[in-house]
């Protein structure tokens, strides 16, 4: 199974993941650079977190228009994986791939900390290896990631199981506190906190494996 | 080209002596860009002509050392063929001025001094002194001082991508005036890849990478300048503005521009930008170089050569590359979206030439700016010290409630306020981060980690400078061997007052002795650091306050917590309950937060006990006998236990003494030279104590939810771990939230 990270310049979460991938995970991982019109042969793509193009503007916004991210759109219609991470989710709110915005945090500081998230779901290529409802521990690193939609847009998540993740505490004054959603074709992740931060026993916790191996198990079956 | 008039030497703040000295070098008068460049190069930032020859008191070698002080970041070696990278680096008057962006450009410049090395940076760590933020008439600005130099922290490190993974907040009135922000920054690499600052090989290009050129940050003196306003359009602030944006592909171009092999030698462009780092580099390598600024990328229109030679513009650098490969350094750059311009090539005639459009504007021997600036043996006498050498005996009204308004204090509260607005976890190293003894990160690519401390005590520095130093380093080095590391390598920021004070130069001095004793006594040579003068307001000095920062080694691993885990364990105290007289006790915490005095002599160090007691700690933590392992400082053995009492379990423990001491000076005195254990081998901790010397008495066990204390049966406090720790916890966002003037 082989994993794709982009690299848009101001990643700087894009080592962490391709670490997480191939050493804690033991899966080959590869990094595609930005202007990359292709995704090569890779079986899932990981856009990490960080502050791409400087997050000027907006967090996100000016990632959209990358030629990777045409790429991307292409990768994720037929149906491959894709699994934004902190800015990597803004980046996909910015391009439309996932409903909804995040905005600066409640209490309008960066916010770095240990938080616990419920999996809310095990219905997706991400979270199968779970099980629902179970606590796991995942640190958020992020000034925009309170997440805001529409009461509909809220309330069509939540009737379409799409709703990956929840905060258990309030961390950032998110709606609902949604941590991480789901396109409606279930093959896009977007979220805030950083699995690839809680896959090694020496970071405190394993928690966040469970989305890469879920993806794992997903793409096996696929073959 | 205007004449050069007395006031436009004054204005630049060079002495009428020093003048005379460039007159001489160059053989006549200099050029208005000349006497710039001379201003910069001689300034005390860059020339340390006050402290030079007392810094060489320092100890610089030692078997991990690589390289030492002189580049622009000291190396060690980790073993196995890797390296760190590491230095401390000032910007307070920055910070006072413009808080957010004089902190921001202070991370900015450090991490800059570390991959102009080759090192990829991977932690930073802040030492951060501010006035009261209750105090009556600075408050509301001591409050504004502090948010905004931890969000210009936090904005340039998060950004970049480095983790901050420590450091230390203290407040007190000296600092009203004069907030200091120290920032030290490591970096990992491995041997052969270390990059030198030096411009070697004549006729190879000299090229110009990074952001373009402004107007911004050139220096406050020269604007006083009759000439510098009539050519300018407008004054600009004298604090740079910094993009970690930019930074951050400016690190990734560098790193990949090294791999191709091209590139001589290299350096940032920090303070006195183009000037410093063009005669920096000639001289190391004993060469000249010549530029042309008309190849300078410039963001403004119509900027003259002073102008672009004393710009202080962020996210610059400056390198060599081997002739006839320029090309394959300037397409990286090119990837990363960034400026690469070949402005100039090394000469061998050991000149600094600058031209404009072809004219010279400046022409200087390198070695007469860098090695030959002026070097002062300034008059010193006893330091300067405004205390009381004696304090009538008198105590608060009973030792728990002291303990709770010591631990609830503005210097020992919790400060998760401040470091959960950093990424401290970023590039997934950080095996223990902030609110510990010591940080310590992994290096992925070998079986050690390095642990970090930074350290320093204005008030023991205040009492007895030379003390005082001694008593910060052995600190320092006891946070590292709390977590099992053995302290290797030291940096130092010296932040001080007016150094022409000999009162003041008696403190720099002092302090400088005390460093080099304490640092070859515990085999941590100094391989860099920073010197900041001048920290006064009104004639109102800061207290000494050196910084020390030291690093440690250890094996990658789960590292021992400095919190009780579970309850049960024999709490035992390494080093032993210690002593204080009544005049040691005036720099303590006690002393400031519960008498609101200072008085007497910083506490007495045994450095050689010291020394034992370190080294058993390391060895009952590294063969895992330590279920629990914190150092005493700040507060004392009370202190201490408290924060032994704040893990998420809720764990405190029960406490009995035997001391004759009065309770207040039993439990906050601050004696140093001991560690709180806790342990279920008991006696194995104990037998390695022997085995050094070290007393280790069993002073009580862990229990559940309570820290109880009594001495000689009496009970002293009793107090519900979960409350305190709470009380700890919010302390400073309630300072925060104080009313607004």
């Amino acid at each position: 199974m082989k994993f794709g990270v982009v690299v848009f310049p101001g990643s700087n979460c894009d080592h962490d993941a391709w670490y997480a991938v191939a050493h804690n995970l033991g899966h080959p991982a590869e990094f595609i650079w930005h202007q990359a019109a292709s995704l090569g042969d890779v079986d899932a793509v990981i856009l990490p977190g960080g502050f791409s193009y400087g997050d000027y503007l907006r967090c996100g916004a000016i990632a959209k228009f990358s030629p990777v991210m045409a790429a991307v759109r292409r990768f994720a219609a037929e149906g491959g994986l894709v699994l934004g991470i902190c800015n990597g989710f803004q980046i996909l709110v910015e391009c439309g791939l996932l409903p909804g915005a995040l905005v600066r945090n409640r209490g309008l500081k960066f916010i770095c900390r240990q938080v616990r998230v419920r999996l809310e779901t095990t219905d997706s290529p991400f979270t199968n290896a779970g099980v629902r409802g179970e606590i796991l521990r995942i640190p958020v690193a992020h000034g925009e990631g309170c997440y805001v939609a529409d009461e509909r847009t809220l309330d069509e998540l939540e009737a379409e199981d799409r709703v990956a993740f929840r905060y258990v505490e309030d961390v950032n004054g998110s709606l609902r506190s949604i941590a991480g959603i789901l396109n409606r074709g279930r093959n896009i992740l977007g979220m805030m906190p950083h699995p690839e931060r809680a896959a090694d026993p020496l970071m405190g916790s394993t928690d966040g494996l469970v989305v890469f191996r879920s993806m794992v198990a997903a793409l096996a079956e696929k073959r | 080209m205007s004449t050069i008039t007395p006031d436009l030497v004054e204005a630049h703040q060079l002495t009428p002596d020093e003048y005379r000295r460039i007159v001489e070098i160059l053989g006549r008068e200099p050029t208005y860009t000349e006497l710039g460049i001379f201003s910069v190069m001689w300034s005390e930032h860059c020339s340390y002509k006050s402290s030079r020859l007392h810094l060489r008191k320092l100890p610089t070698q030692g078997p991990h050392v690589l390289q030492g002080p002189g580049e622009n970041a000291g190396v060690i070696d980790i073993g196995d063929g890797w390296a760190i990278a590491f230095k401390i680096e000032s910007h307070n008057h920055p910070s006072f001025i413009e808080p957010f962006q004089g902190a921001a450009t202070g991370v900015g410049g450090i991490l800059r001094d570390i991959f102009t090395m080759g090192a990829r940076p991977i932690a930073v760590l802040d030492a951060l002194r501010f006035g009261p933020l209750d105090d009556p008439e600075a408050g509301a600005r001591n409050r504004r001082i502090l948010e905004g130099v931890v969000s210009g922290i936090a904005h340039y490190g998060n950004c970049f991508g480095v983790p901050t993974v420590g450091g230390e907040t203290v407040f007190d009135p000296c600092y009203n005036g004069n907030p200091l922000v120290n920032v030290l920054a490591l970096g990992v690499f491995r041997h052969d890849e270390i990059f030198y600052a030096r411009a070697c090989g004549v006729g190879n290009p000299v090229i110009y990478v990074g952001a373009k050129t402004g107007r911004d940050g050139i220096h406050g003196a020269s604007m006083a300048s009759a000439e510098f306003t009539e050519e300018s359009k407008q004054k600009r602030p004298n604090v740079q503005v910094g993009d970690p944006f930019l930074e951050k592909l400016l690190l990734e171009a560098c790193l990949e521009a090294m791999k191709t092999g091209a590139i001589v030698g290299i350096q940032d462009m920090g303070a006195a930008g183009l000037t410093c780092s063009t005669c920096e580099m000639g001289s190391r390598a004993g060469t000249g170089i010549e530029i042309d600024l008309q190849y300078v990328p410039q963001r403004e229109t119509g900027m003259t050569p002073y102008e672009i030679m004393l710009s202080e513009s962020q996210e610059r650098m400056l390198l060599v590359a081997e002739k006839g490969r320029e090309e394959e350094v300037v397409r990286v750059f090119r990837k990363w979206g960034l400026d690469a311009v070949t402005i100039g090539y090394v000469t061998g005639d050991g000149l600094l030439r600058v031209k404009d459009h072809g004219v010279v504007v400046a022409e200087i021997p390198t070695r007469a700016l860098a090695e030959d600036a002026p070097l002062y043996d300034r008059p010193y006498t006893k330091p300067y010290r405004r205390a009381p050498m004696d304090w009538p005996e008198q105590a608060g009204a009973n030792v728990e409630d002291d303990l709770v308004a010591l631990v609830t204090s503005a210097d020992l509260c919790s400060k998760r306020w401040i470091w959960e607005q950093y990424d401290y976890m970023v590039r997934t190293n950080t095996v223990r981060g902030p609110g510990a003894d010591a940080a310590v990160l992994r290096i992925k690519e070998t079986a050690s980690s390095i642990a970090v401390a930074l350290d320093g005590n204005e008030r023991y520095c205040y009492l007895d400078p030379r003390e005082g130093a001694r008593l910060v380093v052995a600190e320092c080095c006891r946070n590292l061997s709390a977590v099992g590391a053995l302290p290797v390598a030291a940096t130092n920021n010296l932040n001080f007052g007016n150094p022409e004070r000999p009162e003041i130069m008696g403190q720099l001095v002092e302090t400088i002795e005390g460093l080099a004793e304490a640092c070859r006594f515990f085999e941590t040579p100094i391989t860099g650091g920073n010197v900041s003068l001048y920290n006064e307001t009104l004639g109102e000095p800061v207290r000494p306050s050196p910084v020390i920062g030291i690093v440690g080694l250890m094996k990658t691993g789960p590292v021992t917590p400095a919190e009780f885990s579970r309850p049960g364990l024999a709490v035992i105290l390494v080093g032993g309950l210690g002593s204080s007289d009544w005049r040691r006790f005036g720099g303590t915490q006690y002393a400031k937060v519960i008498l609101k005095a200072l008085w007497g002599l910083p506490p007495a160090l045994d450095m050689d006990y010291e020394k034992r007691v370190q080294a058993a700690v390391r060895e009952i933590v590294q063969a895992g006998l330590a279920a629990s392992s914190h150092d005493l400082s700040g507060g004392g053995l009370g202190v201490a236990l408290a924060e032994c009492s704040f893990s998420e379990a809720g764990v405190g423990a029960v406490i009995e003494l035997e001391s004759d001491l009065p309770d207040h000076v039993l439990l906050f005195h601050e004696a140093p030279s001991r560690v709180l254990i806790s342990t279920e081998a008991e006696k194995a901790v104990r037998e390695i104590a022997t085995r050094f010397g070290v007393e280790a008495p069993v002073i009580g066990r862990t229990q559940e939810g309570w820290l109880d204390i009594s001495n000689r049966g009496r009970r002293l406090v009793h107090l519900d771990v979960r409350n305190l720790r709470e009380q700890w916890e919010s302390a400073l966002p309630r300072m925060l939230a104080s009313p607004r003037h």
